[in-house]
């Protein structure tokens, strides 16, 4: 069943040009039909791939085929063609599965919106270029997938562009990652250079995985530090995170669907992918390491002291995240998907509720203005439930199982990481307690008049069906995702199964069993401290506690207007500087004096020439000049 | 050495014989608006036919000159000759300017006196393809001075409020360097007579002429700089901010897409054949020149608030990659700066188009002036964005593969620079990002209200850009094997030549790295 993993992206494109072509035409509701339908039979591929992948006995899991070549200058030969292993298989996997119930979704959501048809041309462009991502053989590939994704998040982003903010954050998220994808160009430019190709594996030289060699000391340290800020960009951490709380402009399911389930993990994935390259460099992998517990810190910090139920998620994304790539850099990989999978369902999942939620109450998404939405939207509240305790860390719930397996595998390397680690822990329980019980806990407070004199808003109702079936399918994942990887199995478990991508340079924990049992608890205990102490503080009806949201927190540690005045602000005073002194004056000044200065010599000339005619028997006359003082200056020269 | 059909003779004759044609015809006073139009259209399409089946009977692995028309009409005294050939360089270069024109033309009609637009365009057709095909360095000076003069009457008949200063700017800027192009182009012939006793301006007998690094090195500055004040090269560009801006619509399109090629091409068919040495020798300084275009025209566009002067600037940032990978002297930066030549004028033609649907509706180009288009001009805000994603190198649309290329093959032989330029592509997607937000995004006024969507015919007109941008971004396999064999044979004539070799992989790949110790 391999050989038709092709269709898997074909079928999401197909959709695109559909609805490219015809999509204003067919409109709401059928061009949201249309294009959900697509992502499901990319779906149904991706199962079939799966099956004929779990066929195979273990060591033949691995399928690599070009179709056609994109370009070969020299040599350099960049074909088009996939690559299907236990880890493709599985990105592909939740990324086609949450797609689907999202865009089911989102057919409800974006009802009446004017440009119903094009939300759904991008939404299926963007899982064609995630998917060309995920399952693409070589490097540069990859990185037409990652620069697809990144413009699709462009657009989806700035999809409202009628609202400057919509605007300027899409813009925003565009050029942060560009930054990341220079560095991804470089590291391209490096393992070309060393290895002489880009594919992966199979090929003449065995691929880059076949000619590591050529890759050792500075130079694998250094392509995997531009890839790790690659990384950076996509995944949102330090230091180019600041574009994802922003890019919360796009409407609610892109959120769920490309900045929290798929398009942000792409950096995970590419380190990942990498992962033969990452052994080679043990600094990498410990700068790698602090950059995902650092981020995953702060960012907690900063969730705590948000108003917008969205911003709360988008810095939970940020700190998730962060313990994804602090995973990557202690080498548990496969720590690192399960945390990755586990977190598509349970952030898809808030997301969604967060956008039920949303919508139920007139696009208000002030958690200050919600609580109390239990009452009148059960289904949000039950499935918000779940991933609320599932992201917490409580067990059984999938967060539990794969937040710990993290952890674990962090506290045998980095004991002052796995520390920070676990802080965050209790900081995330924390934050998404207050977000629940805000949202839907308490009083109302969305018929009270605003903080800003808002007018008190309709009786929030319940979504309709196709958004509830997507927040209970989710939640459903989210409560038994944990069964992927149970500590306690080790034959046939999400190890087994991915353990041959990263054979060789996967990390593997060897606690004895009381010392996974004292970290489970220890991981157990941070949940519960931070959701007693969320309860205790923001139970009761007074919403408003400055000294529990503070000014550095809720500007996120004052990042952006360090960038703005150590970058944005100097760097404008420069482009003015060189359009307005340098070009205009400086070069352009020297230009001018020179022909002023022929002007000059010209108009003794101006009774023999006039017009443009008198300029190009000047310019003749100076060339022979010239030619004439060549030619003697030769004759003494040689 | 002939072809049975001079292809070549006729693409340069066709457009030649169009315009005097509509000058001629022009005398006529019955002779109506709507036969001039067409018959300029009928006759670019012509050529475009013509480069067409010129392509199509091109051998596909062959590096060396074809459809070669080698005549003498000036007699041997003179050493001049009708001498016109072309390769994977300059095919595709040919096609760009026959794909151009009949736009430009199609677009064009709307212009007062209109036939006299057409028969200036056409001539300027002609002598751009006379500078491409000419392989006799005489002839070829001859057809790149013989642009100035349509381009002249274009940018000052039907230009902008300040085109008189413009035009005069442009022609005598560009005349300054052609006539330092002249002065070398005699001193190369007769030191080649001195040591052969045969007066030749042939491109290919040239090429043999001993030069000691000296004369080398000042005959490379006086060929390079008409051809970097054509292209134009920093910091020689200052021509073009006026030019670009002050031309009317189809002159911007015409002097970015196509005139500034003829400056880049020189550069690659002429510098690197016939001064491999100098070539070699001042690589770091244009590379340097070229790293600074990218940077600072990326930084200068960036403080622009006058749409054609932001795409001015982001096309000398352009030029700066074809100088880098053209100097990086090897395969694939040349590959690449060959392909960008193509791509480039493909983009910037098209985003000189749309500022100048945006003019001919709102009578302005500046982006304080307009708001919230994509309202409500869906289909042009949808061109603008593939224009603009194709030029900011979105993977999938043309300009990704050339810029790649020219980086890639920059890095193998002058790493840092390669790496500076990077920066030159981050740049590069906030001035057009900020651009389209100005225009494109936020709530329409009253007056962006009545802002009309692109016409049929409009739509018809950008169609061949748009498709081309995709195809060569999606498949551009076809084009790159074509220019592969000449760059191959371009790159091993420097090499060998100056006996520097670019890094074994940038030829053999995965082979050369299995060598390696």
């Amino acid at each position: 069943m391999l050989h038709v993993a092709y269709l898997m992206p074909l079928f999401p494109l197909a959709g695109f040009l559909v609805l490219v072509a015809a999509g204003r035409r067919i409109g709401d509701p059928v061009a949201g039909w249309i294009g959900t339908l697509a992502v499901a039979a990319a779906f149904v591929v991706a199962c079939l791939t799966l099956g004929g992948l779990l066929n195979q006995p273990d060591a033949h899991r691995l399928f690599v085929h070009d179709y056609f070549t994109w370009f070969h200058v020299g040599g350099l030969n960049v074909p088009v063609g996939i690559l299907v292993d236990p880890l493709s298989v599985t990105m592909v996997m939740f990324i086609t599965g949450v797609s689907m119930v999202i865009h089911l979704y989102s057919i409800a959501y974006m009802k009446g919106d004017p440009d119903y048809p094009k939300f759904f041309i991008y939404m299926n462009l963007f899982v064609f270029s995630m998917l060309v991502l995920v399952l693409a053989n070589n490097l540069l590939l990859t990185f037409v997938g990652w620069e697809g994704v990144g413009v699709c998040s462009y657009w989806l982003v700035s999809f409202w562009f009628h609202r400057d903010s919509a605007a300027s954050a899409g813009k925003k998220a565009f050029i942060y990652n560009r930054i990341g994808d220079a560095g991804f160009l470089l590291a391209i430019f490096l393992i070309f250079e060393k290895t002489g190709t880009v594919q992966y594996t199979g090929g003449p030289g065995g691929g880059i995985f076949g000619q590591l060699h050529h890759l050792g000391g500075g130079t694998g340290t250094a392509a995997v530090l531009l890839l790790f800020l690659a990384a950076t960009g996509k995944s949102a951490q330090i230091p180019l995170f600041n574009w994802l709380p922003d890019a919360m402009e796009g409407p609610t399911p892109v959120s769920a669907l490309i900045h929290a389930a798929t398009m942000v993990t792409a950096g995970v994935y590419l380190l990942c992918r990498m992962n033969h390259l990452l052994a080679l460099t043990h600094a990498g992998m410990e700068v790698i390491a602090i950059i995902g517990g650092v981020t995953a810190f702060v960012a907690a910090t900063i969730a705590c002291a948000q108003q917008d139920i969205k911003k709360v998620l988008a810095f939970s994304t940020i700190s998730q995240i962060g313990y994804m790539i602090l995973a990557v850099g202690s080498g548990a990989y496969v720590a690192a998907i399960f945390l990755m999978v586990s977190h598509a369902f349970f952030k898809g999942l808030l997301f969604l509720g967060a956008g039920s939620a949303i919508h139920g109450l007139d696009n208000e998404q002030d958690l200050k203005r919600m609580g109390a939405l239990r009452k009148t939207m059960q289904w949000t509240t039950i499935t918000f439930t779940v991933g609320w305790l599932a992201i917490a860390g409580i067990p059984p719930l999938a967060g539990f199982w794969s937040k710990g397996d993290v952890l674990d595998n962090v506290y045998s390397h980095y004991k002052v990481l796995w520390f920070l680690g676990l802080i965050t822990a209790v900081l995330t329980a924390y934050y998404m307690t207050r977000l629940q019980v805000l949202a839907f806990g308490g009083e109302p407070r969305w018929d009270k008049i605003g903080p800003h004199g808002e007018p008190p808003l309709h009786a929030p109702h319940e979504s309709p069906w196709v958004m509830r079936l997507p927040l209970v399918i989710l939640a459903v994942a989210a409560f038994f995702g944990g069964l992927l990887d149970l500590p306690w199995i080790h034959h046939d478990s999400f190890e087994g199964w991915l353990g041959p991508v990263f054979a060789g340079s996967l990390y593997n924990d060897h606690l004895h069993a009381g010392g996974e049992w004292a970290l489970a608890l220890t991981d157990l205990a941070a949940a519960l401290i931070g959701v007693i102490v969320g309860f205790a503080l923001w139970r009761g009806a007074q919403v408003d506690k400055p000294q529990l949201e503070p000014q550095f927190l809720q500007r996120v540690w004052y990042w952006d207007d360090f960038y703005d005045a150590l970058i944005g602000r100097p760097s404008q005073k420069l482009a003015t500087f060189c359009a307005w002194v340098v070009d205009v004056r400086i070069i352009d000044g020297a230009v001018n004096g020179m022909a002023s200065v022929v002007r000059a010599t010209g108009s003794a000339t101006r009774k023999l020439q006039s017009g443009y005619v008198r300029n190009y028997a000047l310019g003749i006359a100076v060339g022979m000049a010239a030619l004439i003082v060549f030619l003697l200056s030769r004759t003494w020269w040689s | 050495m002939t072809h049975s059909v001079p292809f070549l003779t006729l693409l340069i004759l066709l457009p030649a014989a169009g315009a005097l044609g509509l000058a001629l015809l022009g005398f006529d006073r019955r002779f109506n608006k709507e036969l001039a139009d067409a018959l300029g259209i009928l006759v670019s399409l012509a050529t475009l036919v013509i480069a067409v089946v010129a392509l199509v009977t091109m051998k596909e692995h062959f590096g060396g000159y074809q459809l070669v028309s080698n005549h003498t009409y000036t007699g041997e005294a003179l050493g001049v000759r009708w001498f016109l050939g072309v390769d994977g360089i300059s095919i595709f270069l040919v096609l760009l300017t026959v794909v151009l024109f009949p736009i430009v033309l199609l677009l064009g009609q709307s212009k007062t006196n209109s036939r006299a637009y057409a028969a200036w365009m056409l001539l300027l057709e002609a002598a751009v393809l006379g500078s491409f095909l000419s392989l006799d360095l005489i002839v070829f000076f001859l057809f790149f001075e013989l642009t100035l003069v349509p381009s002249y009457f274009i940018i000052a008949g039907w230009g902008h409020e300040r085109r008189a200063y413009a035009a005069v700017k442009f022609f005598l800027y560009t005349f300054l360097g052609s006539a330092f192009l002249l002065v070398g182009i005699l001193a190369l012939a007769f030191i080649h007579q001195s040591q052969t006793h045969v007066l030749t301006f042939s491109l290919t007998a040239l090429e043999h002429t001993h030069l000691s690094s000296s004369t080398e090195i000042l005959l490379f500055l006086a060929f390079t700089s008409a051809f970097a004040i054509k292209a134009p090269l920093f910091p020689f560009h200052t021509w073009s901010p006026d030019a670009y801006t002050e031309a009317p619509a189809g002159g911007s399109v015409v002097l970015s897409g196509v005139l500034a090629k003829l400056g880049t091409y020189g550069i690659i068919r002429f510098d690197l054949n016939l001064f491999p040495h100098a070539t070699r020798t001042l690589a770091p300084l244009i590379l340097t020149l070229a790293v600074i275009g990218i940077i600072y025209g990326a930084i200068v566009a960036c403080a622009q608030r006058d749409m054609k002067r932001l795409v001015t600037y982001s096309s000398l940032a352009q030029i700066g990659f074809i100088a880098l990978g053209t100097f990086a002297l090897s395969t694939q930066g040349l590959s690449g700066a060959v392909l960008l030549m193509l791509n480039h004028g493909l983009i910037v033609g098209g985003l000189f188009f749309v500022i100048g649907f945006i003019y001919e509706r709102r009578g302005t180009w500046q982006t304080g002036e307009l708001r919230g288009l994509q309202k409500v001009a869906p289909v042009m805000a949808g061109v603008f964005t593939v224009l603009m994603m194709a030029s900011i190198g979105v993977p999938g649309l043309n300009g990704f593969v050339s810029e790649f290329l020219v980086l890639v093959g920059t890095f193998l032989t002058h790493r840092w620079w390669a790496v500076v330029a990077v920066i030159g592509v981050i740049v590069a997607a906030i001035y057009l990002l900020w651009a389209y937000q100005q225009v494109f995004h936020g709530v329409p006024k009253p007056e962006d209200e009545k802002t009309r969507d692109l016409s049929w015919m409009e739509r018809v007109a950008v169609a061949p850009l748009i498709i081309l941008i995709v195809f060569l971004g999606v498949f551009p396999k076809p084009v790159l094997d074509r220019i592969d064999p000449s760059v191959n044979e371009l790159v091993a004539h420097v090499e060998k030549a100056t006996g520097h070799y670019q890094p074994a992989v940038a030829t053999r790949g995965p082979a050369a790295a299995e060598g390696r110790p």
